[in-house]
């Protein structure tokens, strides 16, 4: 599909997975209790399918979008992918470390100074000791944080904060970089600075799996397109075509 | 990338998320500090008193009990030295309850993480007893000050004796604490079961009063007593920081008295049920934790 697939190393391995949620009505024993004492009669909880019969399959350096509505099961998928769920039925698998842009600033603490996060929110995203010495400088200059970089993330204003988390996050370098709404990040500037690094990224021979609802924006980035609705794959190419064909059924839908 | 086309693609795949239960924590140890160092920087950020706090509740206890017990029940009559006893007890305990306590409700307590970004879950009870090991040195300092006032010396075999027993309290509070911490995310009556836990922990360990009292009391079923790793711990605590400050005429009393076998039976018993109760939790920690993300 793309010069990177010659590689043929499979870097995201998704088949047949299901997930379902549970919406569980109790939190306490007693309740769960005189549930099952009365045989479980009744509905304790209502369910519903997240992703239903999913596969998919990643080769090393390639570039995805992975694009459908809310609530199509995007963001499960995502999940799934960096281990943060696990499926109910059919394997995930993945090669390497895999982490990214996910859930910037997860994980930071506003008691901590900049530099103090650094190193925490570095450590989470499962940077080493060393990479995170390594990177330190890099990710200051990326973050434009400068000399409030000792300042206890409180006082930061939002764009600072996440600029910083980011900038972090850029820097994680894994085999497998998800990203979740790129644009969600700081002001116009800012912003153009991210996506060139993306791109750089993708150009790099970084494998990408992107959710984002900006569809001119994954255009450039992705060169593949997955389409997901109701938690199904309906769609798998090339990611101007899958964008045409969401575009169309989002008009549809209205 | 550097493997050749005709390599299998799907060698190497690994399923995301899938831990390796305590060994990730190893595996994870610079983030293990990293953690340890956040929370004992954060847990006083803005109160007046600081890290001073960690000592209140030892020291009130201590206060308390000491005069209530000590002074108006006149223990001190019969049992030597009893301020020392009694703090000796009185830390290890409150190391334990905090440790526990703070475990349990660590997982609850870390949702918007563990929700968001997958890391071996079992840091955060594990880092909970370490904070708790920090909280707990300084007070053993104190201890071992007032210990060497009153003659105190100590020697190769108490010192081990001492990171013997506060080793069997640790790993049994973190394997209590990823018991009670992986259940409170499904029910959270979880974290008042350990309040309760807690509260009777002093009593049920020799702290206040002494192990011949409990035999005299028990009589055949003592041994049910001594099985609790804690009584365990705090006997092998007044056996290495109180009986060597007591002076001759002290010790040939009834009440100086070490439980027969402390070292012999107690002491590897305990170790052993503080390992069944870390497997127990770490088996429970892994068969819940595959759902804390969708259930916190």
């Amino acid at each position: 599909m793309t010069e990177h697939a010659v590689t043929m190393t499979t870097a995201i391995a998704v088949e047949n997975v299901g997930k379902q949620f549970v919406l569980r009505h109790t939190r306490s024993l007693k309740e769960a209790l005189m549930w099952l004492i009365r045989g479980r009669r009744g509905d304790i909880s209502r369910k519903f399918d997240a992703l239903k019969d999913v596969s998919l399959r990643v080769e090393e350096g390639e570039t995805v979008a992975l694009l459908g509505l809310n609530g199509s099961g995007k963001s499960t998928l995502l999940k799934l992918i960096s281990g943060v769920l696990q499926p109910d039925g059919g394997s995930v698998r993945t090669r390497g470390r895999v982490a990214g842009l996910i859930e910037v600033g997860a994980g930071f603490h506003h008691d901590l100074s900049g530099r103090d996060n650094v190193y925490l929110n570095g450590a989470i995203l499962g940077m080493t000791e060393k990479q995170i010495d390594a990177m330190f400088d890099s990710i200051v200059e990326f973050s434009e944080i400068g000399e409030f970089i000792d300042t206890e993330v409180k006082f930061y204003s939002s764009g600072m904060y996440l600029r910083l988390a980011f900038s972090i996050a850029v820097h994680t370098d894994p085999e497998v970089f998800l990203i979740d709404e790129i644009l969600a990040v700081g002001d116009e500037p800012f912003q153009r600075k991210c996506i060139a690094k993306i791109k750089e990224l993708a150009d790099a021979g970084k494998t990408l799996f992107v959710v984002s609802h900006d569809l001119d924006l994954v255009s450039t980035v992705c060169e593949r397109g997955v389409l997901l609705e109701h938690g199904r794959v309906v769609m798998d190419g090339e990611v101007h075509d899958v964008v045409a064909e969401l575009r169309r059924r989002s008009v549809a839908a209205s | 990338m550097t493997a050749s086309p005709a390599a299998d693609p799907e060698a190497g795949l690994t399923a995301p998320g899938r831990g390796g239960g305590l060994k990730d924590v190893y595996r994870n140890r610079f983030l293990l500090k990293l953690l340890v160092r956040k929370e004992v920087r954060v847990r006083y950020r803005g109160s007046a008193l600081g890290i001073v706090w960690s000592y209140m509740k030892p020291g009130l206890q201590f206060l308390v009990f000491y005069v209530a017990l000590g002074l108006f029940l006149n223990v001190q009559g019969s049992t030597p030295n009893y301020p020392i006893y009694l703090f000796a007890g009185i830390i290890l305990v409150n190391f334990f309850t905090e440790a526990l306590g703070n475990a349990t409700r660590s997982i609850v307590g870390n949702r918007d993480l563990i929700r968001k970004i997958y890391l071996p879950r079992e840091l955060f009870p594990v880092a909970s007893v370490w904070v708790s090991g920090v909280h707990f040195l300084p007070q053993v300092l104190i201890l071992i000050v007032v210990c060497l006032f009153f003659g105190w010396v100590p020697t190769l075999g108490s010192i081990a004796a001492i990171i013997g027993a506060f080793v069997i309290v640790a790993v049994l509070a973190v394997g209590l604490g990823l018991f009670f911490g992986a259940i409170n995310v499904y029910f959270r009556d979880s974290e008042n079961l350990v309040d309760l836990l807690i509260m009777m922990v002093t009593w049920a360990s020799p702290v206040l009063y002494l192990w011949s009292q409990v035999d005299r009391v028990l009589g055949p079923a003592f041994w049910v007593y001594q099985l609790n790793p804690m009584t365990v711990g705090v006997e092998v605590f007044h056996w290495a920081f109180w009986r060597p400050t007591l002076d001759g005429a002290q010790l040939a009393s009834p009440a100086a008295a070490t439980v027969p076998g402390l070292f012999t039976i107690w002491f590897p018993l305990a170790a052993v049920v503080t390992l069944v109760m870390l497997a127990l939790g770490q088996w429970v920690f892994a068969r819940l934790s595959v759902k804390f993300a969708q259930e916190l």
